[in-house]
């Protein structure tokens, strides 16, 4: 069997295998959706005022709400197949509608996030690895230790104070400064003044686990025996670091960083609320306040088919670089 | 046990760490002597900066006494951390154990439900949870456990599977042992260090995931917190940056306290891991 088949057969193996979380997230979402107290009805009857129970009935009998569970089941996942999430009251929209209108705040922040936590990670861990039992590994430890351990809204507020209030070098809040009217560049770099702190505060503990990781695989790529081959033949100590051992420690950070994308959402919910950047986690924020459970519940299930397609996406370029991994 | 202290001992990070996790232990169990009104409660002119009106760290918008509140939230932290950990290391040995010991279809079934639990995005999971069930003490431990388990699971797993072969458990098979008391009695006491040191990591973790939610407005509003202290005055950052400043500081030190007595625990009961670690 030729090796691209190999590899084709493994992609649609790994897409087979997500079927069933998918599955059983979606089952779990109903659920969840069935514990919540009232229903949409419930919500439909508070927002009006008065409804009287026939109506109410009738109601419950056109959403499908009086259908044993068995058919609401089937009912809600091919609604959510037809990327249908349902309604929110109170933004008065369909819950995916949102959803996509605040895609695009958070995936900015995320792309900005995982590229300074990766890049600066990696390159701490780097200098912390090559300068062992050093100063420079002891406060880079120190800093990943402190770091593991702050709250992140707490930094964000803490940045704000010394960066925005006192220094005023960022703005507070908001990915732009909406009653300026910029255009082009202007707005570009508006928005990227906007886009400095929360980056900042989300990119902190990953920062932390990245240093922490790339300096665990340095060492122990450093321990391997084509190193030592590599220094019997004569190679220069900054050789080997560049060219051999960089390139191997490499890949766990790399599928660290898809791993890790769950959390990245959490922490976003965070940050988000906290300098009201228009992304998903200030509309789930919004949400929480106004107890619109269903536009929760979309955000949620959006967020947890995001990590599903990003370990998936992880996996294969992880086979890609790594030929020795599993493809059979 | 003495030579297991003399382990930890030997380490200066994790006995610092003990250090300061005492002293929140103390702090908590003093509280309601030093701090005996609700910290709730007005106690007097309120946006005092430190030091200033009797406050020592100052008070809030509502004359909230920042000080008294961190006392009494130092109480809430380490009580939602502990029985968090608990129920979550609970759940995680029961279905780590079972799939560990019994393998076949038992395992699929309940790593499938691991996996799918180590998918889902914890902290939004967590936020979804306390939502759906109401704010309060026990849906904060319950939305903190739930997303928790898995990591114990995994860890349990592996245990049983690499000791249910040993041979102490061959000879426990032969004597016509039950299969409960072969894992409670004899795997399980023999994969306690590991637990012990994930928990005590967990607890740090439930901390940090306690100080979110209670942050965001989802903690029990009857029981004062350092969460909500921070939640309640970021939108006096401009005029009392003190009010979120300190349970911050608070939270900080608690969770990296944890964190090292943590690692301490690692290596004073895994030695041979440390050295494998570098």
């Amino acid at each position: 069997m030729s090796h691209t088949t190999r590899r084709l057969r493994y992609v649609v193996k790994r897409l087979l295998q997500a079927v069933p979380i998918i599955f059983a997230i979606l089952v779990m979402n109903f659920f969840l959706l069935q514990l919540a107290e009232g229903d949409a009805v419930d919500v439909l009857a508070g927002e009006a005022g008065s409804a009287t129970p026939e109506y109410m009935a009738e109601l419950r009998a056109k959403f499908g709400l009086d259908q044993p569970l068995p058919v609401q089941l089937a009912r809600y996942l091919w609604n959510v197949v037809q990327f249908d999430l349902g309604y929110s009251f109170r933004h008065e929209m369909p819950v995916s509608e949102l959803i996509f209108d605040r895609m695009v705040p958070t995936l900015l922040l995320m792309i900005s996030t995982i590229t300074l936590a990766v890049g600066f990670g990696i390159l701490l861990g780097l200098i912390a690895a090559t300068g062992l039992n050093t100063w420079r590994d002891t406060a880079i430890s120190i800093f990943a230790l402190i770091t593991y351990a702050t709250p992140l809204f707490w930094v964000g507020l803490m940045l704000i104070v010394v960066f925005s209030l006192n220094l005023g070098w960022f703005p507070t809040s908001g990915m732009e400064n909406l009653t300026a009217f910029y255009e082009g560049w202007d707005r570009v770099w508006d928005i990227a003044r906007h886009l400095v702190l929360p980056t900042i505060t989300l990119s902190l503990f990953y920062l932390a686990l990245y240093t922490r990781l790339m300096r665990a695989s340095m060492l122990e790529q450093y321990g391997q025996d084509y190193v030592t081959t590599a220094r019997a033949k004569g190679v220069t100590e900054r050789r080997i670091v560049f060219v051999h051992v960089l390139r191997n420690a490499l890949l766990p950070v790399v599928t660290m960083a898809g791993v890790q994308v769950g959390a990245l959402i959490g922490g976003s919910v965070i940050v988000e609320s906290v300098f009201a950047w228009p992304g998903l986690g200030m509309l789930a924020f919004e949400a929480l306040f106004a107890r619109d459970l269903n536009l929760l519940l979309g955000i949620f299930l959006l967020s947890a088919l995001l990590v599903v397609a990003v370990n998936l996406v992880v996996d294969i370029i992880y086979s890609t670089l790594d030929p020795r991994i599993e493809v059979a | 046990m003495g030579e297991f202290w003399h382990r930890f001992a030997r380490n200066r990070q994790a006995l610092f760490g003990l250090g300061i996790l005492g002293c929140v232990i103390l702090l908590a169990a003093i509280a309601p002597l030093v701090y005996p009104a609700d910290p709730f409660s007005l106690a007097g002119q309120s946006m005092s900066p430190p030091g200033e009106n009797g406050f020592l760290l100052g008070s809030d918008s509502l004359g909230r006494d920042v000080a008294a509140g961190i006392a009494h939230g130092a109480k809430t932290s380490l009580m939602i951390g502990l029985v968090a950990t608990l129920v979550a290391v609970l759940i995680g040995v029961i279905m780590g154990a079972l799939a560990g010991y019994y393998g076949g279809w038992i395992d699929d079934l309940l790593m499938r439900t691991t996996e799918m639990f180590q998918t889902i995005p914890s902290f939004v999971f967590a936020i979804l949870l306390v939502a759906i069930m109401k704010p309060s003490i026990e849906s904060v431990v319950i939305a903190i456990a739930v997303v928790s388990w898995p990591a114990v699971a995994r860890l349990v797993r592996g245990e049983f599977l690499s000791l249910r072969n040993r041979e102490f458990v061959q000879a426990c098979h032969t004597v016509g042992m039950s299969d409960i008391r072969i894992m409670l009695g004899e795997i399980l006491p023999n994969c306690l260090s590991p637990i012990i040191v994930i928990g005590s990591l967990m607890v740090a973790t439930a901390i940090l995931i306690e100080s979110g939610l209670a942050f965001l407005g989802l903690g029990d509003p009857n029981v004062m917190s350092w969460g909500f202290q921070i939640g309640a005055g970021r939108t006096l950052l401009r005029s009392a940056w003190w009010v979120c400043t300190f349970p911050g500081i608070a939270i900080l030190l608690t969770v990296l306290a944890i964190n090292l007595v943590g690692e301490g625990l690692n290596d004073a009961l895994n030695p041979r891991l440390r050295e494998r670690a570098g």
